[in-house]
């Protein structure tokens, strides 16, 4: 069965047909976006990490229908100045990906634990990472990604 | 600015480029979400592929009703092998063995091989109807394990097919009722005199499990006919294999079938020769629209995994710790289809007696077919599992003699100037230093803190080697535009290694221009010439001498060019001689590059004066913690040395370094496909674990001794694999140096360590 949803997509309206049936991935797609990817399909490794409502979820186990109404934001949204926020300027300069299919999922993920935790302990940072998977393994590097973005962010609001 | 040729000559290398830690140049467009994959295409009129797969493990094809899907709403076709063998008359490929059909055809040789093909609009719809066909199948016997597949009467393959690309498979052509589909000898010294003469012979036998790639973009195809001609985007780490061998089953010229290959998300070896593209291929042509098949996570695991391997060890040593001869028989466990293990079982197999110099060696290796998902290249090449084995041996011998396993390895240790088990002589290999760099960072000769109460604390140290698959050719071409920037085009597909920002630091390197100025063009077989895989770690050596040839032929052509319009190439900017030439901002200077190593072929005894470019080094310390109480046990510590040659970019080969000894660590501890009757019951992440960010041991060290390959561009050779060498016998060392418990078969887990402990007390647990 078919349905029109309305959602807020990056901070834009927007409207989509969508089957009951498909997920948040799906949709995404539709609107021509890639950067939430599914691979396990199971909500177990947070390739397709959307922000959904202020909240991290797995676009994989989110039903369209249930995303009518909300706020979405993924990857590809707009940053500040440089289009970059300091949360990927970490991850450039410490080299915290390989082949980059998870990226976006630990870059949505890092930023909700810096919103959370803004000097994070490693702990704090191994927790809030656990659910998302790197077959590349690059996770040495994520973890310097993340101070570094705290660090960043905390500069930033100095300034 | 406009960037002037640079002075670097031949042998005169500069460092502005090479050596330097450059970001990834897609490093913008991966954490953003932007960089291209297959995974994101969808092109106008495509239709999804889902595929129906065996059930059986074994079994003779009686019939497949297709009716129920054909006559779901939305269905748009359902093939068979009757079908592909319309367009395709002998439908098999395969890189050593042209054994694996397209579709099934008449049989089936493993769970979860294809049998057919539904193509829907909606990819919803076409799994529900490839769910809806119906096979009905005669059971056969199977065979599962590489030892019984010696001497069974199940026969997975009637008659072999050798490809007939490599010699030492010729002779088992047409060869019937075997499941053997390489034997590979290979026999230096006398064996037999030196274990009579032995003051002592250790014998032991080593066991590893079949595991997966699991890159987290699962395989995927899009396969697009055009006019006359297929274009194909594949995530592919093989775009110009999988152009040959497409063409050649279409019975085409290359020229008419196009392979595009973005960036990957992941390969590690998984996304070589031919996977989801035949299929593919095929199924396009017969609708005459796109199609586009992504396989699901689970049935990656019915695609290609890693060899399970059985090896027995045995050698003699003297009473003072030199080893005086080693034999050594190695089983791979190949599954239904050969792809490319008999490769393994040879690159590999020769490779068996360690990096250990041992005058009396004999090896037989043997690639076996089996009634398991098939087997192929990952990560090493089928190394690990070797080192697993000689390294723990070696750990054995030194114990029970009751040496240091440093000074044992070093009484022992392979040495350049020394001929290899193949007879070739060694060079360039840094064995020793790695050896001792890992020493010293493990504080080898000082005391260690062994633990107390419950808790008890070990290290073991594991070395390993590998030779590169070859010979293997690369061509590349290096085209400056009037402006000064940089094209390369080369066939090497990025999957994360970071061969596009080393590929372009070659090409700055040798023209002597800034990085920034080259764009390395991803591989397009209409546009990017020959190159035999991104795989064995052989991208930086073989691609990076063509991009290094290419650049000099086009830096040579410049200098000509401005010899000839009367300027100086060395003071003068690039955009100038190129308008003193044709009034304006205009032309081209293309160079080619074109790179072969040189190689002999082993004899019939597998001896031979050149067997490798180059040799790839790798060893790590473990530091463990066990809980003699419960067998629990934790890696607190990873020391990971290799030799690299010289770093092309040391922050991405640190990042190689440890991600691949991490991959490692999952096939050390908890990774392994489980079967039932050949059905794979752990196939989806949430029963099948691989490392994620609470695995990684608390202190993690990697490090690139101070080497430089020779013969290798600028220094360097391949580093994406030797990280993996040495992990899982230096955490199984580790742990018999805690508690007295030696395991013998992999991964490593709490309860084979907590049965050795109550062994070891006298208290056996039951099976």
């Amino acid at each position: 069965m078919q349905r029109t949803i309305q959602f807020t997509l990056n901070g834009h309206p927007v409207s989509a047909q969508v089957g009951n049936h498909q997920n948040l991935v799906e949709v995404l797609q539709g609107q021509g976006l890639f950067g939430a990817r599914e691979s396990c399909a199971q909500g177990l490794c947070g390739c397709c990490t959307v922000i959904v409502d202020g909240k991290a979820v797995s676009g994989c186990l989110t039903l369209a229908p249930l995303i009518d109404g909300a706020d979405v934001r993924t990857i590809e949204e707009a940053q500040g100045e440089g289009g970059l926020d300091a949360v990927q300027q970490a991850f450039i300069e410490t080299g915290a990906f390989q082949c980059g299919f998870c990226t976006p999922g630990f870059v949505l993920m890092t930023r909700q634990l810096l919103d959370a935790h803004p000097n994070p302990s490693e702990e704090d940072i191994r927790h809030y990472l656990s659910g998302n998977l790197c077959r590349c393994a690059t996770y040495p590097e994520v973890i310097k990604a993340v101070r570094l973005a705290a660090k960043l962010r905390k500069k930033a609001g100095k300034d | 600015m406009a960037s002037i040729l640079g002075k670097t000559g031949a042998g005169q290398a500069s460092v502005e480029s090479v050596g330097r830690s450059i970001p990834r140049v897609e490093a913008r467009a991966k954490v953003t979400g932007k960089a291209e994959y297959v995974h994101n295409l969808r092109l106008p009129g495509m239709l999804y592929g889902k595929v129906h797969r065996s059930s059986m493990a074994h079994g003779r094809i009686r019939g497949i009703d297709t009716s129920a899907a054909l006559a779901m709403q939305g269905v748009f076709a359902v093939y068979t092998a009757a079908d592909i063998m319309k367009l395709v008359p002998d439908p098999h490929y395969g890189p050593a063995f042209h054994d694996q059909p397209v579709l099934a055809i008449d049989k089936v040789r493993h769970v979860g091989e294809p049998v057919a093909l539904v193509l829907a609009a909606d990819p919803h719809v076409a799994e529900a109807a490839a769910q809806a066909i119906v096979v009905d199948y005669e059971e056969l016997p199977a065979v599962f394990d590489e030892i019984e597949a010696m001497t069974s009467k199940a026969v997975v393959h009637e008659v072999l097919k050798p490809a007939g690309t490599f010699p030492d498979l010729k002779h088992l052509k047409d060869k019937r009722d075997t499941n053997i589909a390489l034997d590979f000898r290979l026999r230096r010294g006398d064996v037999q005199k030196a274990f009579a003469e032995a003051d002592h012979v250790f014998k032991h036998t080593f066991r590893t499990q079949q595991v997966l790639h699991v890159p987290l973009e699962p395989f995927v195809t899009v396969a697009d006919p055009q006019p006359n001609r297929l274009d194909i985007h594949t995530a592919s780490q093989s775009p110009s294999f999988v152009r040959i061998e497409i063409a050649r089953l279409l019975g085409w010229p290359e020229s008419r079938v196009r392979v595009k290959v973005p960036y990957l998300g992941g390969g590690f070896g998984a996304k070589l020769y031919i996977k989801t593209e035949a299929l593919t291929a095929v199924a396009a042509l017969l609708a005459g629209r796109p199609v586009k098949i992504s396989l699901t996570m689970e049935e990656q695991f019915y695609q290609i995994t890693k060899h399970a391997a059985t090896l027995r060890i045995k050698s003699a040593v003297t009473r003072y710790g030199k080893i005086t001869a080693r034999e050594c028989e190695v089983w791979w466990n190949g599954g239904a289809y050969a792809d490319i293990g008999p490769r393994v079982t040879q690159k590999s197999g020769f490779t068996a007696p360690g990096p250990y110099d041992i005058d009396h060696v004999a090896i037989d290796s043997y690639a076996l077919y089996t009634n398991l998902p098939a087997a192929g290249a990952l990560r090493g090449f089928g190394i690990p599992q070797l080192v697993w084995g000689y390294e723990s041996h070696t750990d054995m011998i030194a114990k029970a003699l009751s040496i240091d396993p440093l000074a044992f390895r070093r009484k022992n240790i392979l040495k350049n100037g020394r001929p290899q088990a193949t007879g070739t002589i060694m060079q360039d290999a840094g064995i020793e230093k790695v050896l001792e760099r890992l020493a010293e960072r493990m504080q080898w000769e000082k005391p260690f803190d062994r633990g107390s109460g419950a808790i008890k604390r070990g290290r073991g140290m594991a070395i390993g080697f590998k030779a590169s698959i070859s010979p293997t050719t690369s061509v590349a071409i290096v085209n400056i535009s009037a402006d000064g920037s940089v094209m390369v085009y080369c066939g090497t597909v990025d999957m994360g290694q970071g061969s596009d920002t080393a590929m372009a630091q070659f090409a700055a390197e040798a023209l002597g221009v800034p990085v920034e100025t080259v764009t390395v063009v991803h591989p397009d077989t209409d546009v990017t010439p020959y190159d035999m895989a991104t795989l064995g770690s052989r991208s930086t050596y073989h691609m990076g001498h063509a991009v290094k040839l290419a650049a000099e032929d086009a830096r040579d052509k410049l200098m000509q060019l401005a010899q000839e319009v009367g300027l100086s190439a060395e003071t003068t900017p690039i955009p100038d001689i190129f308008r003193r030439k044709y009034g304006m901002q205009a032309g081209n200077v293309v160079g080619v590059g074109s790179f072969i190593p040189s190689y002999a072929p082993p004899d019939a005894q597998g001896q031979t004066a050149n067997a490798t470019p180059f040799w790839m080094i790798g060893a790590t310390g473990a530091e463990v913690e066990v809980d003699t109480e419960t067998g629990e046990f934790k890696v607190t510590r990873l020391v990971n040395l290799v030799d690299v040659g010289r770093p092309v970019n040391p922050a991405i080969v640190e990042t190689q370094i440890s991600g691949a000894t991490l991959m490692q660590l999952g096939f050390t501890l908890f990774e392994r496909m489980d079967f039932d009757a050949g059905q794979c019951t752990n196939a989806s992440l949430a029963d099948y674990k691989i490392p994620g960010i609470r695995d990684v041991p608390a202190a993690m060290e990697n490090e690139a001794v101070d080497m430089v390959q020779q013969s290798g561009p600028f220094g360097a050779k391949g580093v994406g694999e030797s990280g993996t060498f040495g992990v899982s016998p230096a955490i199984a060392s580790a742990i018999d140096d805690a508690v007295g418990v030696r395991l013998t078969s992999l991964p490593l887990t709490a309860e084979a360590v907590y049965r050795g402990l109550r062994a070891n007390a006298g208290r056996p647990l039951e099976d």
